[in-house]
């Protein structure tokens, strides 16, 4: 078992080594330089998994809760805990990464638009997530709280998008979808992506297993002390 | 469910009961709402009247401060005097406490929009019957008291719950919010039904949501 665990983590840390590396070097060397946006548009193959990987975390973190609070074990507890911590670290790099886009491509750091606004209550939701576990009078009872936060939080960010796409129309669209990508764009940003995937279910592991750890350091605790 | 409803009203009554006699929400939450109007007429300097955004920027943020006050209250009075255990002790379905939480919740806010929404009508200028103002409030109210009812529940039982309830519910009522400030603008300023059919659409989508959704998860809240 534990044998199984060191190899499956060697493959994983391998595999996400060598796509790192694959992606730096195509996002740096390979790929042609955007004609309009210039240089700045490579930042573009981070922003955009980096993305992906904060949604993949939070719906990880969504389907954890579901789990724990239907079957009341640690691992689930754990692994919702972990995911919602890396979402809420890629989210802000999300947050980062975009104006650092959007100032020389629209001029501006910050718009209400659909997708930052709803990245950035989805911020504000996960780090209420994370709060409620450290202000749980204890920790079985923040482990439930935090689970209903990731169902419930979660829920509603396809509302957030809906509404504020409404409220403000006007926003800009995104060319890179619509025009279609060169494919030499399209395949870096595959890389990139599969990257950043690899990634995270390296940390959520990581995580995970630590987590399970300090329970179990804290169960053994309470029971000599008992 | 008759016998569910039954229930439901009992836990209300006994809320507004004690609403009755303390006057502890209704009148705090009451004045602090009014000093927000003031305190906003003074940064916006409204003058003699403000524009329709922005009064209903201003009626809705009002609300909101003097809802999350409000909700913070009636779950710590029910946690001062060891209430909510004998709330729990009922033989009753935790969903039934839910919605006895709520219509209570809900009932405070009504009376508190309705006393304040003349008082800010008339404060700014603006025409005081409104009937269509009437439905967005209730509708925003009742999506808001949905997820309040909820997570004030939840924020009593944790470190510095003053602060954990607003942390937590303004992110999720955003929908909310945006949807009752931009029904609202039109309505002050009398445009027809179609500006503002689509906002209320999502109120009422929101609230189904919510609605369903807490009752469902309400149980693992209050569980000890």
């Amino acid at each position: 078992m534990d044998n199984n665990h060191t190899v499956r983590n060697l493959i994983l840390w391998g595999l996400g080594f060598a796509l790192m590396v694959a992606a730096l070097s195509m996002v740096f060397v390979y790929v042609p330089t955007e004609k309009e946006s210039g240089i700045v548009q490579r930042i573009f193959y981070f922003h955009v998994p980096v993305a992906w990987v904060s949604f993949l975390a939070f719906f990880i973190t969504f389907i954890s809760s579901i789990l724990y609070l239907r079957k009341r074990t640690t691992k689930w507890d754990a692994i919702g805990c972990a995911s919602a911590e890396i979402g809420v670290i890629f989210t802000t790099l999300v947050l980062i990464t975009g104006p650092i886009w959007a100032k020389p491509a629209w001029g501006i750091w910050w718009t209400w638009d659909a997708r930052l606004t709803t990245s950035l209550v989805l911020w504000l939701i996960y780090i209420g997530y994370l709060l409620v576990r450290s202000l749980a009078t204890d920790s079985a009872r923040g482990a439930r709280y935090s689970a209903v936060i990731g169902i419930v939080g979660f829920i509603d960010v396809p509302i957030v998008f809906f509404t504020v796409n409404l409220w403000r129309t006007q926003h800009p669209t995104t060319i890179i979808f619509e025009g279609g990508l060169e494919n030499s764009m399209l395949i870096t940003l595959l890389v990139c992506l599969a990257a950043f995937t690899v990634l995270y279910v390296i940390l959520v592991m990581q995580s995970t297993s630590l987590k399970t750890m300090e329970a179990e350091i804290k169960h053994m605790k309470n029971i000599q002390s008992d | 469910m008759n016998r569910a409803f039954t229930k439901i009203l009992a836990i209300f009554w006994k809320d507004l009961l004690n609403e009755f006699r303390t006057k502890e929400i209704i009148v705090s939450v009451l004045v602090f709402v009014l000093l927000v109007l003031v305190i906003f007429n003074f940064a916006f300097d409204t003058g003699t009247g403000a524009s329709d955004t922005v009064a209903s920027g201003i009626l809705w943020v009002a609300l909101t401060f003097g809802g999350v006050i409000g909700l913070n209250r009636t779950f710590a009075i029910e946690k001062e005097n060891s209430r909510l255990e004998g709330l729990m002790l009922c033989p009753v379905d935790r969903s039934v406490i839910y919605w006895g939480k709520l219509a209570g919740i809900f009932t405070f806010m009504l009376v508190i929009a309705v006393v304040i929404t003349p008082v800010f009508l008339a404060l700014f200028n603006l025409p005081i019957f409104l009937p269509r103002l009437a439905l967005i409030i209730i509708l925003a109210l009742l999506g808001f008291s949905a997820v309040g009812t909820l997570f004030s529940a939840l924020a009593v039982n944790t470190r510095s719950r003053d602060i954990m309830l607003p942390v937590l519910l303004l992110p999720v009522v955003v929908p909310v919010i945006v949807s009752a400030v931009k029904a609202t603008g039109p309505v002050l300023a009398g445009m027809p039904w179609g500006e503002i059919s689509t906002w209320l659409q999502i109120m009422v989508a929101f609230d189904i949501i919510y609605l369903v959704i807490a009752t469902l998860v309400f149980e693992y809240v209050i569980e000890e």
